[in-house]
């Protein structure tokens, strides 16, 4: 074969490559990663087998702590306002004070979810390898970083190597073609991927979000979208960086600074695909048109426009048997609206959906307005910082004189690690990111939706379509 | 890691796709951060409403007592990278999973605790679905990672692929950081020269007190 002088890349393939440190005699690549955060849920026990091995922490430097799964959100919390809580909180402080690792301790004002502080306090840089030993990490790959969730087991491999082994996944590139009409957000559109290519489509990949759609977004839009990444079964997906992202960066306080900043911008504009590059899979999507998406069922996928109806049973008997277990969890029938279905728990919150410009957009809606008779409405910020930001702008003002509850921040009611957790048979409509059976509590139903649907179905007390007067 | 040579027991057949890490482990509403991982293994789906044991739950039947081999569907431990539901799987014996398809985060956790995970081509995996169910715990299954096959009753050995490296790393029961130590020489040169690179990658100072942070969002 002969060797072609330019052989053209993915933006995967290049920051692959940038980041191959060698192969492992087992055959697996060694992959360094550059910037490394924590939780309290799972770091803990690495720490402890760290320590029983006699291992250090290779680059403490490059390493941050955050305490979040299973913080308490309510007003004036201490560690022990959720009692169950302290132990994790108490471990990981010790673990990360033991290793000399910077810890986001629950009183500390830029506490919050990883995934949300990593990126607006500039950890995360475009390029940059990422991990999180929690598989929402892609979620900044919106700001065009390589991110991968991992297990305890490899959290404490990176720890200890400040490298991950992996093999090389394949390359999917995502084209989102069109624009998005007024109150279809990112989330809407992420709910149809996975409604197109399924919980599992994306096994196997890295995932490239592309096309008009994907540029066009604000740098929050692009974290939203790739957070869904892990729900179609893929550990990575980015957006390539360009002039939003770099703008939206500078001046963050751990970005770059002077001329480094220079040097490291030069080097974030060849950050593309190449033309001709070559990808494994291609999706289009064609989001014209797109109306705001919500799930019915109790996976991701299982997801309508809301004007359509629950789709009716599969003829195939695996996926008949999946979606009448679904239904009947859910407490719907097929060929039903879920338009006027009464809800009575509402969360706003997570990884997926509770940055500044999530909450400015459920508060437009709620403005002035009341919550529904017998509906419980929760805000919980994704950090302290955004929670500031919405205190400067009289945003929890907006929530709390309609009846919500404003929370600390945390992950709160997303799994419910903190205790926030709804009863059995609520109706839950959501802006979090999984609808499994019993997530949010046992017996709770959970609808996954962008801010703006779970913002208006709070003051209906059901479910509308926020693009009409309800 | 306690290495993976050959094993032989009950085989469970949970054959619906997509089992997710929340139904394997879910969170526990008391939680510790040394939790009984027997007890949490599908805590949700073993329990009825009043909370009682539900008897009909494979894993609650008699002859799944002694579970070893668990026999799934499609991408099976989709979902969060809890390595919980690994961990309570171990915990009840469980050392082999023989599934239609596995989450890739799902298989690299198995890997990491000496599980042995095993994708069978469609064909093969129906088969030996129906070979699972007809014999509902009666006799043992057997998985052979030497000569890499499965067997028990109702038919004839049953042949399965895996990756070289993997199977030698739950044969050996090797430690996956040691392998990667092996390499420290390489991850300090690939540091050196991204230092001189990419400097930006190789430190992550803050440039200011928190103070300033106002407006940047
Ligand atoms: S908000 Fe939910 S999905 Fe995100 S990190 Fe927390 S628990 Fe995980």
């Amino acid at each position: 074969m002969s060797v072609s002088p330019y052989q053209p890349q993915t933006l995967f393939d290049k920051l692959w490559s940038a980041h191959l440190v060698t192969q492992r005699l087992d055959g697996r690549d060694i992959i360094y990663i550059d910037r490394h955060v924590l939780h309290e849920l799972h770091a803990p026990h690495a720490f402890e087998k760290l320590q029983a091995a006699s291992r250090g922490v290779r680059r403490s430097d490059l390493t941050f702590s955050m305490q979040d799964h299973t913080v308490a959100t309510k007003p004036g919390r201490t560690e022990t306002t959720n009692p169950d809580s302290a132990q994790f909180l108490r471990a990981m402080r010790a673990g990360s004070y033991r290793n000399g690792i910077r810890l986001f301790d629950i009183d500390d004002a830029e506490q919050g979810i990883s995934h949300v502080v990593a990126p607006e306090l500039g950890m995360v840089l475009p390029g940059a390898t990422h991990a999180v030993p929690d598989s929402h990490a892609c979620t900044v790959g919106g700001l065009g970083a390589l991110a991968f969730g991992c297990g305890t087991t490899e959290l404490e491999h990176i720890l200890a190597t400040q490298t991950i082994a992996l093999k090389r996944p394949k390359r999917m590139r995502v084209r989102l073609d069109g624009s998005l009409g007024p109150f279809v957000t990112a989330k809407d559109v992420a709910l149809r991927i996975i409604a197109e290519i399924g919980v599992s489509g994306g096994r196997g990949y890295a995932i490239e979000y592309a096309g008009a759609v994907a540029r066009a977004m604000s740098i929050e839009s692009r974290l939203t979208l790739c957070n869904l990444t892990i729900e179609m079964g893929a550990r990575s997906g980015f957006v390539a960086p360009d002039d939003t992202t770099f703008a939206w960066l500078e001046g963050r306080p751990y970005a770059p600074r002077g001329p480094e900043w220079d040097r490291a911008l030069a080097h974030w504009r060849t950050l593309t695909s190449d033309d001709e590059a070559f990808f494994d899979r291609e999706v289009v999507i064609n989001c014209a048109g797109l109306e705001p998406q919500i799930t019915w069922g109790t996976d991701p996928s299982q997801v309508i426009g809301i004007t359509q109806r629950v789709p009716d049973l599969a003829a195939d008997p695996e996926t008949k048997a999946k979606m009448e277990r679904a239904l009947a969890y859910m407490g719907l029938e097929p060929g039903t609206s879920l338009l006027g279905l009464p809800v009575n728990r509402i969360f706003i919150g997570s990884c997926t959906n509770a940055r500044i410009t999530d909450l400015r957009a459920a508060a437009d809606i709620i403005r002035g307005r009341q919550v529904a008779a017998g509906v419980q409405a929760l805000v919980v910020p994704g950090s302290t910082t955004v929670k500031r930001q919405a205190e400067s702008e009289g945003l929890d003002r907006v929530f709390l004189d309609a009846g919500f509850l404003w929370g600390e921040s945390g992950c709160s009611m997303c799994a419910g690690s903190n205790g926030d957790r709804g009863l059995p048979g609520d109706r839950c409509v959501s802006t979090t990111n999984r609808n499994f059976e019993g997530r949010q509590g046992r017996g709770v139903r959970t609808h996954l939706v962008g801010p703006e649907m779970a913002a208006a179905a709070a003051i209906a007390g059901r479910i509308v379509d926020q693009r009409s007067s309800f | 890691m306690t290495p993976f040579t050959t094993i032989s027991g009950a085989a469970v057949p949970m054959l619906e796709n997509d089992i997710n890490t929340d139904q394997i482990a879910p969170v526990p509403t008391k939680r510790s951060l040394k939790p009984d991982y027997r007890e949490l293994l599908f805590f949700r789906a073993r329990r009825r409403d009043d909370d009682t044991l539900d008897p009909d739950f494979v894993l609650n039947r008699p002859q799944f007592a002694e579970p070893r081999i668990l026999v799934a569907g499609h991408n099976f431990g989709c979902g969060s990278s809890r390595e919980a539901a690994v961990w309570a799987l171990v915990a009840v014996g469980i050392r082999c999973i023989i599934a239609r398809s596995l989450a890739d985060l799902y298989r690299e956790n198995c890997l990491q605790n000496g599980v042995l995970p095993i994708e069978l081509p469609m064909e093969a995996a129906v088969a030996f679905e129906a070979r699972v169910l007809a014999s509902d715990g009666a006799e043992p299954f057997a998985v052979d990672l030497y000569s890499q096959t499965i067997s028990g009753p109702g038919g004839a050995p049953i042949p399965f692929e895996i990756a070289a490296a993997d199977r030698i790393r739950l044969l050996e029961g090797l430690d996956d950081i040691g392998l990667t130590l092996k390499h420290q020489q390489d991850i300090a040169a690939w540091e050196t020269r991204t230092r001189a690179a990419s400097p930006w990658l190789q430190s992550a100072i803050r440039w200011e007190p928190a103070e300033v942070q106002e407006n940047v969002l």
